[in-house]
């Protein structure tokens, strides 16, 4: 039934003048999803998530969260709904466990209760007395899903939650979220870091200037992409005759003394054994990994930042 | 009130309470009538020209009266905006606005808190005034019966009931720059800018009632009304000025908040 999704979207448009931040986006996001809401920056990511959380009016369409409009509901339709936009803000010269005294009085139902429990969870216990204007990046990001836990929600927004951490930061947000995501609780997760996306979700939405041009399961999208391979052999030449007699696999090109092709998997366990019966040593054999990026790539026509494309390699 | 309000406010004052600029005006209101009474014990001159100006040496009740004069044109104002217009803005510059916003309390409720927290900061910085005034007049010359502006005198405990209706009535223009400093605080989401503004209209407000031509005006202007408290000093008191500060200060107050309020209820939380 649509009225209980944790996010359903119809026709949504935010315009800023002549400019479209978000462009009559449908989205629907199911109950236990890790949903990854991918585009390079600037392509309107935070204005939904903003939108959702009630901050800013669209311009036409809804947007309801587990049936409720926050236009209509105001902030009822936050209920079960955690999370934040452009990274977690706190009263600086506040201590942790200050602000999220502040928090959690602000959304009442014994969530001061909870507050030792989220500390625990995001490992900040031992530095809650101190001021947060002291704390790291790493320390406020973990601080605004301790503060986002505090409201027990069924469905958490989160905003690029890695950026700016350290590989370890990074790899124990992944952890936290992947936790989260076992307990239950639907994730909209807003990233350009494709791996990241990768790693967490089981469903995407790729974005590109305001609207989405891919929804869907993470796998169908993967499984749209050709697999290709790169081969080194010990007599080239003769490998190459050998991959084109070989049915299933296609695109042989011969590139300094490297074979590219695309083949299933299944094919290419056939070419792999027709070249050993032909005296042909196979020196590498290398599945190309990288598809969800060339997919992301050609979806968003490659307008991504250097900065962005790097941190999508790393 | 209700308990969500309440809550708020309570975290309202408690944010106050861990900010230096809070304290920059509170120490400020305290130290004006204690340097005041300094230089006036060191020198043998006087404030003669102002209301209990004259009687000043006669009792330390008549100091704090003495400094709310001297205070109102731009000490005052400049305290209350400080903090008045920093109230949203700050929020909004820091992004902690959408912290709160994304929580469980209406907006309606968020902006009613943070107004009660601004008017108690007010009425705090002039009864503070007020209360160290008076205790240091008191050292300095004693806790005597006060004269009034109409020559008689009153008893001290009868002149210290005169002065805290005497500041209570001295909140309501303050509380009428502190709703424009938050209207300011709100539209422009900038905090220096609304401090400066709020600042600007007191001092507006202070020049036009001084001009030549704006007599007809005069008694509806803010910074008139800060004169109001000469009501309460006449035997027998004379209500009109307190009465026309109550409901010309209701107008002022009433006016920028209730379109603050709106925008308040009605803005774009974005990064600012």
């Amino acid at each position: 039934m649509s009225e209980s999704l944790p996010i359903s979207t119809t026709g949504l448009v935010k315009r800023y003048g002549d400019i479209a931040a978000v462009n009559g986006v449908d989205l629907t996001v199911e109950r236990g999803d890790v949903f990854g809401y991918l585009g390079p920056n600037g392509a309107g990511k935070t204005t939904l998530l903003r939108i959702l959380l009630g901050l800013i009016r669209p311009t036409s369409g809804s947007a309801k969260l587990f049936g409720r409009d926050p236009l209509v509901d105001g902030v009822r339709a936050l209920d079960g709904v955690a999370g934040f936009v452009e990274g977690p803000r706190f009263y600086s010269y506040l201590s942790g466990r200050k602000n999220l005294e502040l928090l959690a009085d602000y959304d009442g139902d014994g969530a001061r209760s909870r507050i030792d429990s989220v500390l625990e969870l995001v490992e900040l216990r031992d530095r809650a007395k101190d001021r947060v204007g002291g704390y790291s990046h790493g320390m406020r990001q973990r601080l605004g899903i301790a503060s986002s836990l505090l409201r027990q929600p069924r469905l958490l927004l989160l905003d690029e939650p890695t950026t700016g951490l350290d590989p370890a930061g990074m790899r124990d947000m992944r952890d936290l979220v992947r936790r989260l995501a076992g307990e239950g609780i639907t994730i909209l997760l807003s990233s350009h870091l494709l791996n990241e996306v990768e790693d967490l979700c089981n469903r995407v939405a790729i974005i590109r200037k305001g609207g989405i041009v891919y929804e869907g399961p993470l796998n169908e999208l993967l499984a749209t992409a050709a697999t290709g391979y790169r081969l080194r052999a010990t007599d080239p030449e003769r490998a190459r005759v050998v991959l084109l007699s070989q049915g299933g696999v296609d695109g042989v090109s011969l590139v300094e003394g490297q074979l590219r092709f695309t083949a299933d998997e299944e094919a290419v366990g056939r070419a792999a054994i027709a070249l050993g019966q032909a005296r042909i040593g196979i020196t590498a054999l290398i599945p190309e990994t990288a598809s969800l990026e060339e997919l992301f790539l050609g979806l968003t026509g490659g307008e991504s930042s250097d900065h962005d494309r790097e941190a999508i390699v790393a | 009130m209700t308990a969500a309000v309440a809550k708020v406010y309570r975290w309202e004052i408690a944010k106050l309470l861990a900010q230096k600029r809070t304290y920059l005006g509170l120490v400020s209101a305290m130290a004006v009538p204690l340097i005041f009474v300094v230089v006036l014990v060191l020198q043998s001159g006087g404030p003669n020209d102002v209301p209990l100006g004259r009687y000043i040496r006669d009792t330390g009740l008549a100091t704090p009266f003495v400094v709310l004069f001297f205070m109102s044109i731009w000490g005052f104002p400049l305290i209350t905006a400080l903090v008045a217009g920093d109230i949203v803005a700050s929020e909004s510059q820091n992004g902690t606005l959408k912290t709160i916003l994304t929580r469980s309390r209406s907006r309606g409720e968020i902006f009613v808190g943070k107004i009660l927290a601004s008017i108690t900061y007010t009425l705090v910085i002039v009864f503070a005034m007020g209360i160290v005034g008076a205790v240091a007049g008191s050292i300095a010359w004693g806790f005597h019966p006060l004269t009034s502006l109409s020559g008689t005198q009153v008893s001290a405990a009868h002149g210290v009931a005169l002065l805290a209706g005497s500041l209570a009535l001295y909140v309501l223009p303050l509380a009428g720059i502190a709703a424009f400093a938050v209207l300011l605080s709100t539209v422009t989401r900038n905090s220096a800018a609304a401090v400066v503004g709020a600042l600007m209209w007191a001092l507006l407000m202070q020049l036009l009632g001084v001009l030549p031509g704006t007599e007809a005006i005069r008694p509806y202007l803010l910074g008139t009304q800060f004169e109001a408290w000469h009501g309460f000093l006449r035997i027998p008191a004379d209500w009109t000025p307190v009465i026309r500060a109550l409901w010309v200060c209701a107008l002022y107050i009433a006016a920028p908040l209730a379109t603050a309020y709106v925008v308040f209820l009605r803005r774009d939380v974005a990064g600012d």
